[in-house]
């Protein structure tokens, strides 16, 4: 697991301190070393991982940054996904020219919920999206002329070229790889920039930040815009890398457990979107043996004693942490806007 | 001091970091008037808010001789303090009489409840007028009388009253400080009363208290603060 | 004609359900300003809990009335264990906590009661009444739901408690200078919700069956009925519950294929939320910002 403290620190790369320059080098390299050292089902899951990371840095830039609570960014995940197994199984475009496609149908999406969204107060903003997340099962079950109803959409898995000496999954995983670092990228710069701080503001301050000048409108509808992409590209990732999707896998829990990795990792951190992906992969996996439920049960849990005792998450808590023992740490993670969840209302 | 009802010595109190007062001694006398007097923000309010638990506190306060300063709000009013805060209290969206009926939920003897809400409207014929409109439909002054007479409606011993008078015409004024009197001497309740109207609140009290920035600065019999020179230009305006 | 009648009937029967479950939910709303997303999981567990008392041979009605008393009780220990540290929390920690707890309801129904679906048993005749307007279970459901409403009103209106509950919720701060409890207040009422989804969940499992998912959409159809009559008002939400539930059949009939019935419970909800935040019968808004 040594590739997830590294990647852990590229956010914090923004602010060009050595610090975090190398943590994100240090990251990539074990990114890039990884499949060499693990089973391919194991790539595989990292593959799903990293698209997981990618949806909760989406839902993270919405909930955590800018306080507009989302309980259905499965929906946008599902818009992500059906988009590609559409544009791939009914239009014979190939998967690579899918994702940006996907994203696109997301945001549009996005900017569409947002604008009614920008009159609701939180709590009902995270009714709507609960209702959303309930809903979108049977809404893909209707139109089953695009989506195939319940039997879903099976796509061929991409194969690696010939003439490169890899395994597909391999290869998949580093084509991810680079998706997931451009939105990374984009992400972080986005948050550490002007924008970041329009979307704190307008979380913190809504009064004020208004007077002094950013407009609520553009910036709460951008960031659901923005989001609802993020997580449309994953959408879009994970159903290349399954090569499948129905209805049923875009269930309400599925929103749900973008909200536990969102609380586990950090919800206001660009760095907690990796620790997420990675808890929402891997801990089902290890639950599972004991029974079904019991992923769920352990979700549960940890939901609150994150919520009790942890509220800022593994990113959290390691900058917690890197503080109190790393003192030059202190002026790389200065700037960072961290918060607990909902440390505004 | 022995003897009296409500013995305060070194509270403190704080609203998190901000220490609001600095150790103040006061008392109220077995069927006594006690007035608070003191600019805004002097902590008149928190005073009453801390001897009745609503905020942090330390120091020590005993009522009827008893140790109260560790209490919940819920027993010391359940000891027979009723608290009538800043702002009235008034439950707006109940009845007028269940205004009254809620004002007897924290007390011992449930006997009498009826006959009681009967003596109010006597004292308060307006209630009486309105005992089923929804109290948030009454005018200030009716609200305030309401707001004693729910207190009242506990069987107190002490009755605690922040600011009667704030934003009711003088009139008004006049009748409530008038009925306060009367219910003194009915129902042989004391009372700690904390008045803008410092004039006003001279003529009922027998004991004041003036608080400056948290601290008690002058302490006396009501007409001993009328005398006092300085009281009088700063407080009572002659 | 007769088909109008009937869909209209066996609307009110199931609006009846959503009219009890919207109640729990105006009930916790009233007192904390926040609408608890488990309440439809809870309604679900206690369903269990029911379905296990009838398996082992209590009759049904003893089996109902535990149930209820067992839920009052769950619900007032969730409500003092789980709720109360973040009382005075964000919005967004009690949605975690609220969603924490439907994920735990959920998990742990799956993991005692296994996936699979069971049937449960209905209390009434299943024969169809009235020439086949209405089936007896649908009558007994409204019979059910419209006595526990006349209880509710009766306990809340005329007793001591529930004067101090109404008071409690109204404004904390002078209902402790009365001497009033609020924090019981607040777990009697989270009780008192539990109880309420309880009977919902029984009533409704006959005609939903019983598995563990068995409440996510009765929860949504509950939160377009508390919106549409008015989050604020007790009386609204058990309006809204009936046209929602009147709604849902007709437009099921005669407009809308049913799979999109989530659909349109989620499209009621986004326009109550735009167009009349107050809901039809609510006192005050649900704040914008």
């Amino acid at each position: 697991m040594a590739a997830t403290s590294g990647l852990a620190t590229i956010p914090v790369a923004a602010s060009g301190t050595n610090w975090r320059r190398i943590g994100v080098a240090v990251a990539i390299a074990a990114a890039l070393v990884l499949p060499w050292l693990v089973s391919d089902y194991r790539v595989f899951q990292f593959t799903l991982a990293g698209s997981y990371a990618v949806a909760l840095l989406g839902l993270n830039l919405l909930t955590g940054y800018n306080g507009q609570i989302s309980l259905g960014h499965g929906a946008f995940f599902a818009i992500g996904g059906y988009t590609a197994a559409i544009l791939m199984h009914r239009l014979g475009v190939p998967y690579y020219l899918t994702i940006l496609p996907a994203g696109a149908a997301a945001f549009i999406v996005g900017v569409l919920f947002g604008l009614p969204a920008l009159r609701l107060e939180n709590l009902y903003l995270a009714l709507v999206t609960l209702s959303m997340a309930v809903a979108t099962p049977q809404f893909l079950k209707y139109f089953d002329h695009w989506t195939g109803g319940s039997q879903g959409i099976v796509l061929r898995k991409p194969a690696a070229p010939t003439w490169l000496p890899i395994g597909n999954d391999k290869w998949l995983y580093y084509q991810m790889l680079v998706v997931l670092l451009i939105v990374f990228w984009a992400g972080s710069n986005l948050l550490a920039g002007r924008t970041g701080r329009a979307l704190v503001a307008l979380r913190d301050h809504p009064i004020s930040a208004t007077v002094m000048g950013i407009n609520p409108v553009f910036y709460k509808t951008c960031a659901f815009g923005v989001s609802a992409m993020f997580t449309g590209i994953a959408g879009a990732m994970a159903a290349i890398a399954t090569g499948f999707v129905a209805p049923d896998s875009f269930n309400v829990f599925l929103s749900i457990s973008f909200l536990v990795g969102s609380v586990v990792g950090g919800i206001a951190t660009v760095a907690g979107a990796v620790f997420g992906g990675f808890f929402i992969q891997f801990i089902p996996n290890l639950a599972n043996d004991i029974s079904d439920a019991a992923p769920w049960a352990i979700y549960g849990l940890f939901l609150l004693a994150f919520m009790y005792a942890m509220p800022t998450g593994i990113a959290g808590f390691i900058r917690t942490m890197a503080v109190r023992y790393a003192p030059k740490f202190r002026t790389a993670v200065g700037e960072q806007p961290t918060s607990q969840p909902g440390s505004h209302s | 001091m022995a003897g009296a009802l409500l013995e305060v010595e070194g509270l403190r109190a704080a609203y998190g970091p901000s220490q609001v007062l600095h150790g103040i001694d006061f008392a109220v006398e077995e069927g006594g008037i006690t007035a608070l007097l003191g600019a805004n923000g002097a902590g008149k309010t928190t005073t009453l808010r801390a001897v009745c638990g609503m905020v942090d506190r330390s120091g020590s306060i005993r009522f009827g001789g008893q140790p109260i300063e560790k209490d919940s709000t819920e027993s010391i009013v359940g000891l027979g303090v009723a608290h009538v805060p800043e702002g009235r209290g008034t439950f707006v969206k109940l009845s007028v009489e269940e205004n009254l009926r809620i004002g007897a939920y924290g007390r011992r003897a449930r006997d009498g409840v009826a006959a009681d809400m009967e003596r109010m409207y006597q004292h308060f014929p307006k209630l009486a007028e309105r005992r089923t409109q929804q109290a948030g439909t009454l005018s200030g002054g009716e609200q305030q009388m309401l707001a004693i007479a729910r207190a009242l409606m506990l069987r107190p011993r002490l009755l605690v009253l922040d600011e009667p008078s704030f934003g009711l015409g003088p009139l008004i004024v006049a009748s409530i400080f008038e009925i306060m009197g009367a219910v003194r001497r009915d129902d042989r309740v004391s009372i700690l009363l904390v008045e803008q109207n410092a004039a006003l609140a001279l003529e009922l009290a027998d004991r004041a208290y003036l608080i400056e920035t948290g601290r008690v600065v002058m302490s006396g019999s009501a007409k001993d603060f009328r005398d006092n020179e300085q009281v009088r230009r700063s407080y009572l305006g002659y | 004609m007769t088909q109008l009648t009937q869909q209209i009937l066996s609307g009110v029967a199931t609006g009846a359900i959503y009219a009890s479950l919207a109640l729990a939910l105006v009930m916790i709303h009233q007192a904390t300003e926040s609408v608890n997303f488990a309440q439809g999981e809870m309604a679900m567990f206690s369903t269990y809990i029911a379905w296990s008392l009838v398996q082992v041979g209590t009759p049904f009605w003893i089996a109902f009335v535990l149930t209820v008393v067992i839920s009052f009780i769950g619900g007032v220990l969730i409500e003092r264990i789980i709720v109360r540290p973040v009382e005075n929390a964000p919005v967004l920690s009690h949605v975690i906590v609220f969603i924490g707890l439907l994920v735990i309801f959920s998990a742990v129904a799956g993991w005692i009661f296994t996936y699979t679906v069971k049937q449960f048993p209905s209390p009434f005749p299943t024969k169809p009444l009235l020439g086949g307007a209405v089936t007896g279970h649908d009558l007994g459901v409204i019979g059910v739901t419209f006595v526990m409403l006349i209880l509710l009103f009766l306990f809340f209106r005329f007793t001591p408690l529930g004067l101090a509950m109404r008071a409690a919720a109204q404004n904390p701060e002078s209902a402790r200078l009365v001497g009033i409890r609020v924090g019981w207040m607040l777990a009697i009422g989270w009780g008192l919700a539990a109880a309420v989804g309880a009977v919902a969940g029984i009533m409704v499992a006959p005609i939903l069956f019983l598995d563990p998912h068995m409440m996510s959409g009765v929860l949504l159809y509950a939160f377009a009925a508390a919106l549409l009559g008015g989050i604020s008002s007790p009386g609204g939400a058990v309006l809204g519950g009936l046209i929602v539930g009147v709604l849902e059949n007709l437009v099921g009939t005669y407009l809308i294929a049913s799979e999109l019935k989530l659909t349109m419970a989620l499209a009621l909800i986004i326009i109550v939320l735009v167009v009349k935040p107050s809901g039809l019968f609510g006192a005050h808004a649900v704040k914008r910002v």
